[in-house]
């Protein structure tokens, strides 16, 4: 177990993090501000890789695909809001859980329908190719680099919106008490929309730069979304900055989990049975994690205020 | 209390136009396919009343006590594997497996429900998820039983050294008269002092408690009872394919059983036996008319959900949403 093994691990990790992060962010609002379970969020993280991939066959352009899938991605949600979400909003959870779980299956099976069932990729761009070199030699992918540099702007740049704008005070107030901002006054249907077009497009962002490292194929969305609400409840539902430390946490807990997790277990019980609670203990880790947090504090690590 | 009385009555009044019904169109469903030289539909309505018994005990604790499993087919597979590994170890007879199916799913429920019960809302949602995904990968980190791959059983549980099971029909009666016992013992429960309790911790929780009752014990012991009959599930599950498998408790197989729930209506009992009919059933149909068949059924869902509030049950009861 090198030095250079765990940073690279520890790189990985961080690179999940941001992911979740971005698929997160847009989830902890909509459930933050308008109290509305969305199970669609996570095809949202899906289409945005598919629209890519088009848009990548159109263009031959990984950038004009990101800008023009982005922009698909942000309509799309859009139009999913209008034409099932916002008749919703006033539903209980279970109502809600029913509908967008309709929206999974018929946007998995529609994109199975015009994609095809076989996983399919778009390149890295020309200028992101090539590793950086780490300690002795070993390199690091510059596009997963990349992926984290983008997600930790994108997490700077939503929590100045968040904070230091009057939408995002707006955002921040709706969370906490969405029926007194609707009583000061405030459209609260209008911000409801923004919210939900920024985090699909949000979620979307994230399936674009998945694209080229993971297979993007049917369902990939439905794994993510688990771990999205993993990470915004651990974080505390409504919480950018709960969202962004918990994510964190799962990318990086995953990752080394998955990658030590047997050579820890080697170290303390027979090679045999280590091989065999290694990784499934690995893989509940982060379930576990979950659970603990729960027990301690019933309403995740940063909870927003008033809920 | 006026209102528990009411809620109470208006359930008891809708079961009773539906749910007779429904199980003399079950009971009928083995001579009806043997007439229409239908035999695969023997065997699915088998699955159909399996998953009806999954759901019902969901029902218990969703409708009635606003506890949202998430995890709820952990029970289920454990309910499954225990049979399975029973047979494994050369164990047939179901007067042994099918108890410690039940138990099973009993005990997993009372460690895990202890600890849950202690969260609301959309923490217990995912509370509950956590213990099911903990479960699923427990299950296919079993190297010995099959691991990812599941194990098979080679045969169906016996009686006394017989096999009765192996026959379709009487393995069909055999679920039929699951579901009714435990459909009656649902309803009985949900009737029964216990059972207003749950409703009335769901209504109001602090006044319970300023009444004097304790909110956690009672909804620990009905998070136990749906945890034994899903589990009974498992066991009928498992003799039905013949196979365990560790997918029998992944989270889609859980948020199956919620929509089953949702869709027929919640808090009905006969609402959760209906959606496992209408969900499986549509399925099997559509599936049968194109591969793609989910591209229906996805806007079938969402249109259920905007214009027949309160889900199918209450639709045919003619009720209007509330409750």
């Amino acid at each position: 177990m090198t030095a250079t093994l765990v940073a690279v691990q520890v790189l990985n990790g961080l690179q999940l993090g941001v992911l979740l992060f971005l698929v997160a962010a847009g989830l902890t609002l909509v459930f933050g501000v308008m109290d509305f379970i969305n199970l669609a969020h996570g095809v949202q993280y899906m289409l945005g890789a598919y629209l890519a991939v088009t848009f990548y066959g159109l263009t031959g352009s990984f950038f004009a695909a990101l800008v023009l899938a982005l922009l698909a991605a942000l309509a799309f949600g859009l139009l999913l809001e209008f034409l099932v979400f916002r008749h919703l909003y006033d539903r209980d959870h279970l109502d809600q859980v029913l509908a967008t779980f309709g929206v999974i299956l018929f946007l998995n099976e529609g994109v199975r329908i015009v994609w095809g069932a076989a996983p399919l990729s778009y390149p890295i761009p020309e200028l992101l190719r090539g590793t950086i070199p780490l300690m002795d030699g070993f390199g690091y992918p510059i596009y997963r680099v990349a992926m984290i540099v983008a997600g930790l702007a994108t997490a700077v740049l939503l929590w100045v919106l968040v904070t230091r704008t009057r939408v995002g005070m707006l955002v921040r107030a709706g969370a906490t008490n969405p029926r007194m901002v609707a009583a000061l006054g405030v459209d609260i249907r209008r911000l409801f929309m923004v919210v939900f077009g920024f985090g699909a497009m949000l979620a979307g962002f994230a399936g674009v730069m998945a694209g080229p490292i993971f297979s993007v194929e049917p369902g990939m969305g439905d794994g993510v979304l688990i771990l999205a609400f993993v990470v915004i409840v651990i974080g505390g539902i409504g919480s950018i900055r709960g969202a962004f430390v918990a994510a964190l946490i799962i990318g990086l807990v995953d990752t080394l989990g998955r990658s030590f997790m047997t050579d820890i277990f080697k170290a303390m019980m027979a090679p045999a049975a280590a091989n065999q609670v290694g990784p499934a203990i690995a893989s509940m880790l982060i379930y576990l994690l979950m659970a603990g947090v729960l027990f301690f504090r019933p309403t995740g690590l940063f909870p927003a205020a008033g809920r | 209390m006026s209102v528990q009385a009411s809620t109470a009555g208006r359930i008891g009044g809708t079961a009773r136009q539906i749910a007779p019904v429904l199980f003399i169109l079950f009971a009928a469903v083995p001579a009806l396919a043997t007439a229409a030289d239908l035999g695969f539909a023997t065997q699915l309505v088998s699955r159909i009343m399996i998953y009806a018994i999954a759901a019902l005990s969901l029902d218990i604790i969703l409708g009635y006590g606003a506890m949202v499993s998430f995890g709820h087919a952990a029970f289920v597979g454990i309910g499954a594997y225990a049979v399975g590994i029973a047979s494994a170890h050369d164990l047939w007879d179901a007067s042994i497996t099918f108890p410690i199916a039940m138990l099973g799913g009993g005990l997993f429920a009372l460690v895990t429900g202890a600890i849950c019960l202690r969260t609301r809302g959309v923490y217990f949602i995912m509370i509950t998820l956590a213990f099911g995904q903990m479960a699923y990968f427990t299950a296919s980190s079993l190297s010995a039983y099959g691991g990812d791959d599941g194990l098979t059983m080679w045969g169906r549980s016996e009686v006394l050294g017989y096999s009765p099971l192996e026959d379709e029909t009487v393995f069909y009666y055999v679920v039929l008269a699951c579901l009714t016992g435990c459909f009656l013992f649902a309803r009985a429960l949900v009737g029964s002092r216990f059972g207003r309790v749950i409703v009335g911790v769901r209504e109001n929780r602090i006044r319970m408690q300023a009444i004097g009752l304790n909110p956690y014990a009672y909804q620990l012991v009905a998070y136990v009872i749906a945890g034994m009959m899903a589990g009974l599930a498992g066991a009928l599950l498992a003799n039905h394919t013949e196979f365990v498998s560790p997918s029998t408790m992944s989270w889609q197989r859980s948020g199956d059983l919620i929509i089953m729930v949702v869709l027929g209506g919640t808090g009905t009992l006969h609402g959760a036996v209906l959606g496992a009919v209408a969900y499986l059933a549509l399925e099997e149909i559509l599936s049968h008319v194109t591969e793609h068949w989910r591209v229906f059924f996805g806007p079938m869902l969402i249109l259920i959900v905007l214009f027949a509030r309160g889900g199918l049950g209450r639709l045919i009861g003619g009720r209007g949403a509330g409750g």
